[in-house]
């Protein structure tokens, strides 16, 4: 494509370049580009709707792009020879006959990894399944469906996870075994590439965050990055409307997103005692003197609110490609 | 090729809607054939002597009974063959089968041949129940059973072989229509009453025969050689090997419909 790519990317490598999905007039994913790392576990972010899934399907060769490419390993999914023992994929939680039990789910797709029966009761104890393994999967809760997803993509020992929103239906002590579980499974060198709609969710749990809104690429980098953008904010109520404006202007405060109205004042880049201190300076009344920190989940979702890409991109030390 | 055979094939066995389809259509083949046998040895012999209606040759009687199945049993081989592809679609795991098997061709020969194995014991075991009870009613009664004769067996392997083809003309009918509920519909609607009407219609004019017999259901009366239908002087039928070949056009057309269709599209 139009960037210039390393001649060969290492194993494991999830890259994303120019991705474009249209649906009769929805540009589903637009001119997405991303990369995802082995050694790591990366959180594919976005509010419902945002084209997470539809990406997945693409990289994963069930929807085919309108343009752009999808590759694991340097290679589309369709090239890989014996897919699933090179990626573990779970899209739904949904994808399993009600009548065939937890055992012959896994038997049904290990012949093409291949592995044997052994292999689909080892994956089923490593989830927690063993007990249910003959169990028809029409009487599982959510959380034992996710399990079971989980269990299909190991069948294979694959270098590259990638998940669906895994924790969707898990209990807090599910979410707490999972995310143990993908840290290991990253420790191992693997590449697991996790989404979800709430960051929080997986804060916990990733190294690498991705988050996309409207199907358009809206923040890359480490997790630690990302937090290094949150900027704690002030909060300033006064009853004198005209003094507060005064003071802000004449102090020179930069006013946050969230804005100022009559009588309260919102500003970043400075502390409390700063505030304080320059009120007291001009004899203004002060009601209201906060610190209010939006947290990452705040900076995610004001991240996704603005949508579109712009500025934000340009996160402090970005993620370079090693 | 081989692996996802054995997938394909595993997916089937390993859900109930395949033997619950094979134990009602043994049961349902075998009260038929049973019938038929008695109702069409006895018949003659009610009628009397002064009767002008054409007495039924005891060959006619085997062939009439033993292949029910073929006349009436197909739409079970036919509704599991398809169910091989709508269970996919209609629980979602048509999304695993792709990421196990990216390549749509392949699935698709993984699962008309998974539906040939089905097709096989479907074939069997439907034919087997019909000469079963066709034969034991004819022996309670004292006709003979024709079953030392080597062209009733080859009535019998044709008949199963006329199964066996139905089963891998549903995968492609599945494949073309994937919505399970649409599928019983039409498979219901078209061999219950749209073809017997159909042939019944056509067979009544002189230029109808030449169509009807290349009706699917007429082919695969005539892979058995011979069927309650033509047994009732209702229709002519095509040589063998001749409806072996329009049937199989007709499961290799479907299943490339469906390659072309279904196969094409993106699995969301």
């Amino acid at each position: 494509m139009s960037q210039p790519t390393p001649p060969t990317p290492p194993d494991g490598v999830v890259r994303v370049e120019r991705l474009t999905k249209t649906f009769g007039h929805v540009r589903a994913v637009d001119d997405l580009t991303f990369e995802v790392r082995p050694g790591r576990v990366t959180g594919f972010l976005g509010p419902n709707g945002a084209g997470k899934t539809t990406t997945l399907r693409m990289l994963l060769g069930l929807v085919r792009p309108t343009s752009g490419t999808a590759t694991i390993g340097g290679r589309r999914y369709a090239e890989l020879p014996r897919p699933t023992s090179v990626v573990g994929a779970a899209l739904e939680a949904a994808s399993f006959h009600p009548g065939r039990t937890a055992l012959d789910h896994l038997r049904s797709y290990a012949p093409q990894v291949p592995v044997t029966d052994a292999r689909a009761r080892e994956v089923l104890a490593t989830v927690g399944l063993a007990e249910v393994a003959d169990r028809r999967v029409g009487g599982f809760s959510l959380g034992m469906r996710q399990r079971l997803a989980l269990a299909t993509t190991l069948l294979g020992d694959p270098q590259v996870l990638v998940l669906d929103e895994p924790a969707n239906g898990l209990d807090p002590e599910g979410i707490r075994w999972l995310r143990v579980f993908l840290r290991s499974l990253a420790a191992q060198g693997r590449t697991v590439l996790v989404s979800s709609h709430v960051l929080s969710e997986v804060e916990q749990t990733v190294d690498d965050v991705v988050i996309i809104a409207g199907g358009r690429l809206v923040h890359e980098s480490s997790l630690a990055d990302l937090a290094a953008m949150t900027t704690t904010r002030v909060r300033v109520v006064s009853p004198d409307v005209d003094g507060l404006a005064r003071l802000v202007q004449a102090s020179g405060w930069r006013v946050g997103p969230d804005g100022a109205g009559p009588g309260w004042v919102e500003l970043e880049g400075v502390e409390t005692p700063e505030v304080g201190a320059a009120a007291f300076r001009a004899g203004l009344e002060l009601h209201t003197l906060t610190r209010v920190d939006p947290g990452l989940e705040g900076l995610f979702l004001e991240l996704v609110s603005r949508g579109a890409p712009g500025p934000v991109q340009q996160a402090p030390a970005g993620r370079a490609v090693a | 090729m081989r692996a996802a055979l054995v997938a394909e094939t595993r997916k089937v066995l390993t859900t109930r809607m395949w033997w619950i389809l094979l134990v009602v259509m043994a049961a349902y083949m075998a009260l038929m054939s049973g019938g038929l046998a008695a109702a069409l040895s006895l018949a003659p012999e009610q009628t009397g002597a002064g009767s002008d209606a054409p007495p039924i040759g005891p060959e006619q009687v085997v062939r009439g009974a033993y292949t029910v199945a073929v006349s009436f049993g197909y739409l079970f081989p036919l509704l599991v063959g398809a169910m091989v592809v709508t269970s996919e679609f209609r629980h979602k795991t048509i999304t695993p089968t792709l990421l196990a098997e990216p390549r749509r061709t392949v699935v698709l020969l993984a699962k008309l041949g998974a539906g040939a194995v089905l097709g096989v014991v479907f074939g069997v075991v439907g034919t087997l129940a019909s000469v079963g009870a066709g034969a034991g009613v004819l022996a309670i009664i004292g006709k003979p059973t024709y079953l030392d004769l080597g062209s009733t067996w080859r009535t019998i392997a044709l008949s199963a072989l006329a199964l066996t083809v139905w089963a891998v003309l549903g995968v492609g009918f599945g494949a073309t229509i994937t919505n399970q509920v649409a599928v019983i519909v039409v498979v219901l609607a078209f061999t219950q009453f749209v073809e017997p009407v159909a042939r019944f219609a056509l067979a009544s004019t002189d230029w109808g025969g030449g169509i009807a017999k290349f009706l699917p259901g007429a082919a695969g009366e005539a892979i058995s050689g011979g069927s309650f239908y033509s047994v009732s002087g209702l229709a002519d039928l095509l040589a063998w090997w001749q409806g072996l070949l329009v049937l199989l056009g007709y499961a290799l057309v479907l299943a490339l419909l469906g390659r072309l269709t279904t196969l094409r599209r993106d699995i969301t």
